[in-house]
């Protein structure tokens, strides 16, 4: 097996003496679309907080192409090919679309502060490069038609589009979609499915993605991981996840999501 | 004088009035956007930068000598070396009060102003200085009207930086970064911004607009004393107010019309000039009160 893109060693994460992970081992092989599950509260987004720089978890070890994120501030990690997506929509209001798009693009230009007062020839040059590439990344995800609206003032789906775009214009390696498929109807779910899988095949991008709905989770998925209080309780494919006694045993302690599992 | 050229005169007070204000208000509300913070020493950045400028002034105008080519080199290193000065003021006091409470921070910038002010008091024994130029008080009649020729540099000078500031906020990178800090911290740092290089950033070019403004209230009233910052902080932070609080377009607007209403207010039968200031801190009770967004600001509702 190859070493993978992402990788989690014995993560430990407390807060005000709750546990909140405890010893989570888990990899994500490079070219994958895998996902996380589990019920509320099991530390799903904690493990990305963790992942992005947010939260520093108390013990173990994060590295990803083989360098060690632990230390990296959250720009740096970044900027080190990780791009996320949030459950609640954060588009930057007051701006356009493309300019939303436009931001992702930050740790990818050159021109610095100063060239940028200046109005530099390069820095005009550069700023053509990031408008295209913006424009390019709205194209694919399929709402170029709305760039010069102001991206708050957009159907919810479309938004979630807009911030998929954001993602993608920091030129990932590795994807983090914390339950992108929130607040969607069924055939947003159904264009969803195909816009992750058209980000993994056309782009090469790694996916990894915390979800709730688990019927998306096992139509798109090649792995699935399984979260609850705080531990890793079960890895694999979605076949062998629906029919793991652990797993159902933990979706049945929190009665309702059992039978989205089944 | 007749009604219109006492009018047209007032507007061109206004005018000239309200770019010192929109040059000021600019950094109060760069620096409310990014790290939501009234800086109340932003007024005394203004002195600082009137006094660097008349030390630069008087250092060359032997070579350059007092005009324009004088003030305006004069004004360019007073904006950098307050712009440094702003950006370790940010990183000193600022930087680690970050995580604190709201109110620790406003009393950090209190302290600071204090700070500023008292040294300028030491150093100038509380003494006016005389910001000496060779201007001269040519000018153009249109109309009824006198311009001196003063005036219309300065009032082309503010215009020309906040031109500039507005296509640097809208057409750069940077630009976008700082906008998009001032709405999200955490999404900028996941987006691969470097926040605290931004915020820097926002304090260099606020507090280099108020060092323009400072070097030119000092070339235009002809003189500097280091308690000249309080006042137009408050006025800035008014203007700010008016606009709309982290505004950019709005800061440009809020101070051409508090330089505007102080200019024609004082014409009212029964307010005379003296009650100038009181006419401003009326406006900004009652936009307070009324439309507490400004006139260009937007209500900071957070939807869930």
């Amino acid at each position: 097996m190859t070493e993978p893109l992402l990788h989690l060693a014995g993560i430990g994460l407390s807060f005000a003496g709750n546990t909140v992970l405890q010893d989570v081992s888990f990899a994500v092989q490079e070219g994958r679309v895998a996902s996380l599950i589990g019920p509320n509260g099991a530390g799903k987004t904690s493990l990305f907080n963790c992942i992005t720089g947010f939260y520093r978890p108390r013990a173990g070890r994060i590295s990803f192409a083989g360098q060690d994120l632990r230390r990296l501030k959250p720009h740096r990690i970044t900027a080190a090919g990780i791009a996320r997506t949030f459950q609640n929509l954060r588009l930057f209001r007051e701006m356009t679309v493309l300019e939303n798009v436009m931001s992702g693009m930050h740790c990818r230009t050159r021109a610095g502060a100063i060239g940028a007062i200046l109005r530099l020839a390069s820095q005009r040059r550069e700023e053509e490069e990031i408008r295209a590439v913006a424009h390019e990344c709205l194209a694919f995800v399929g709402v170029a038609d709305e760039r010069d609206r102001i991206a708050t003032t957009l159907p919810y789906g479309h938004q979630r589009r807009v911030e998929i775009a954001r993602a993608l214009a920091t030129r990932p390696r590795l994807l983090l979609l914390d339950e992108p498929a929130a607040g969607l109807n069924g055939g947003e779910k159904r264009e969803l499915i195909g816009l992750i899988r058209s980000i993994r095949d056309q782009r090469a991008i790694t996916i990894l993605l915390i979800e709730h709905d688990t019927g998306l989770v096992m139509r798109v998925s090649e792995r699935v991981s399984v979260l609850d209080h705080g531990q890793m309780i079960a890895e694999g494919t979605p076949r062998e996840i629906q029919t793991d006694p652990r797993v159902i045993e933990a979706y049945l302690g929190s009665d309702e999501d059992a039978d989205a599992l089944l | 004088m007749s009604l219109t050229s006492i009018l047209l005169h007032q507007a061109l007070n206004g005018l000239v009035l309200g770019s010192f204000y929109a040059l000021v208000a600019l950094g109060y509300t760069m620096i409310f956007g990014v790290i939501k913070l009234l800086n109340f020493a932003h007024g005394d950045l203004y002195m600082a930068g009137g006094f660097v400028a008349l030390l630069v002034l008087s250092a060359i105008s032997g070579i350059v000598g007092a005009g324009w080519p004088g003030i305006f080199l004069a004004m360019l290193l007073a904006m950098i070396a307050v712009g440094c000065l702003g950006v370790v003021i940010e990183r000193i006091a600022y930087h680690p009060m970050l995580g604190a409470p709201r109110l620790s921070i406003l009393i950090t910038a209190l302290a600071v102003s204090l700070v500023l002010e008292n040294t300028v008091l030491a150093l100038t024994n509380g003494q006016y200085a005389a910001f000496q130029t060779s201007l001269g008080f040519g000018g153009v009649a249109i109309g009824g009207l006198f311009i001196t020729y003063s005036e219309m540099v300065l009032v082309g000078m503010a215009a020309l930086l906040m031109v500039t500031l507005e296509l640097f906020v809208t057409r750069t990178q940077y630009g976008r970064a700082m906008r998009a800090v001032a709405v999200d911290t955490d999404m900028c740092a996941l987006l691969g911004i470097n926040v605290p290089t931004v915020i820097g950033v926002t304090f260099f070019i606020g507090s280099a607009l108020a060092a323009a403004a400072g070097t030119m209230a000092g070339a235009y009233y002809g003189s500097l004393w280091y308690f000249m910052g309080f006042l137009i902080g408050l006025k800035a932070f008014t203007a700010a107010v008016i606009g709309g609080i982290g505004s950019i377009p709005g800061a440009m607007l809020g101070g051409l019309v508090l330089g505007m209403l102080e200019s024609f207010g004082t014409q009212i039968p029964g307010i005379g000039s003296q009650w100038k200031d009181v006419f401003s801190f009326v406006v900004l009770i009652l936009v307070l009160v009324f439309k507490p967004t400004g006139l260009l600001g937007r209500s900071e509702q957070e939807r869930m």
